[in-house]
């Protein structure tokens, strides 16, 4: 069953304000991954503070540094479950988990962040993660 | 940032790995770890040599990946627990 939207509310703004593209439905994932050139992050909400609450932070603070994907947008586990269930079958490859990030390059994914390598962990560790990842992979050559 | 539920043992929310005395290894979500035992959710499970992997193997996949869940939820008595880890543990090295 679904979280209280305003319980959520907070969590999505936070996506949106760093940047984030929400997609709600899976007509909007479907439009998102049309575009398969150059590279996209989706990073899959989530309610859960032991995950979650660094999460964020940390994904805010790695798109402050100089190699960022050209694209970000997120959805939401256990709210919008047909665009979440869409958006895995993108990187169907890897488990279900949330939160998550993907990254994508040329509409493959390349890199990929579960749960269970946030958890415990504060933002600037989630950070340095993903910072990795985009130098490696979104950086302008 | 810390849990919600800090009444549950400092693993509450962390994905762990739970070696038994025995050839299973479980891998979930700790809900709660007490003196009788842990209490895992979004449970995932191996026998060392099924499906042609070892133990190994399927903790590597699932350090890396994550696990496939099999069962909401299972509790596991203190008897039959040899290790507990965070699987995060297992991806940092």
């Amino acid at each position: 069953m679904p979280y209280d939207p305003e319980l959520v509310a907070p969590m999505r703004r936070e996506m949106v304000d760093m940047g984030a593209k929400e997609l709600t439905s899976a007509k909007a994932v479907e439009d998102f991954f049309k575009t398969k050139k150059g590279t996209a992050l989706l990073f899959v909400n989530s309610v859960c503070g032991c995950a979650a609450g660094s999460a964020r932070p940390g994904l805010r603070l790695a798109l402050s540094g100089d190699s960022k994907p050209d694209r970000i947008a997120t959805v939401f586990a256990g709210q919008d479950t047909d665009a979440v269930a869409l958006a895995r079958a993108q990187f169907k490859q890897f488990p279900p988990s949330s939160p998550s990030a993907v990254l994508f390059k040329d509409g493959e994914p390349v890199f990929f962040l579960p749960r269970h390598m946030i958890e415990g962990r504060d933002a600037p560790s989630v950070a340095f993660e993903l910072v990795s990842a985009f130098d490696e992979f979104c950086a302008k050559k | 940032m810390g849990t919600f539920h800090s009444d549950k043992g400092e693993l509450h929310g962390i994905t762990v790995v739970v070696e038994t005395t025995g050839k299973r290894v479980y891998v979930g979500r700790c809900d709660e770890e007490t003196g009788a035992g842990i209490v895992l959710l979004d449970v995932d499970y191996h026998d060392d040599g099924a499906d042609g992997k070892s133990t190994s193997d399927y903790l590597r996949f699932a350090a890396r990946y994550g696990i496939y869940k099999k069962h909401d939820r299972v509790a596991l008595p203190r008897a039959e627990i040899r290790k507990v880890t965070p699987l995060g543990k297992l991806s940092a090295r």
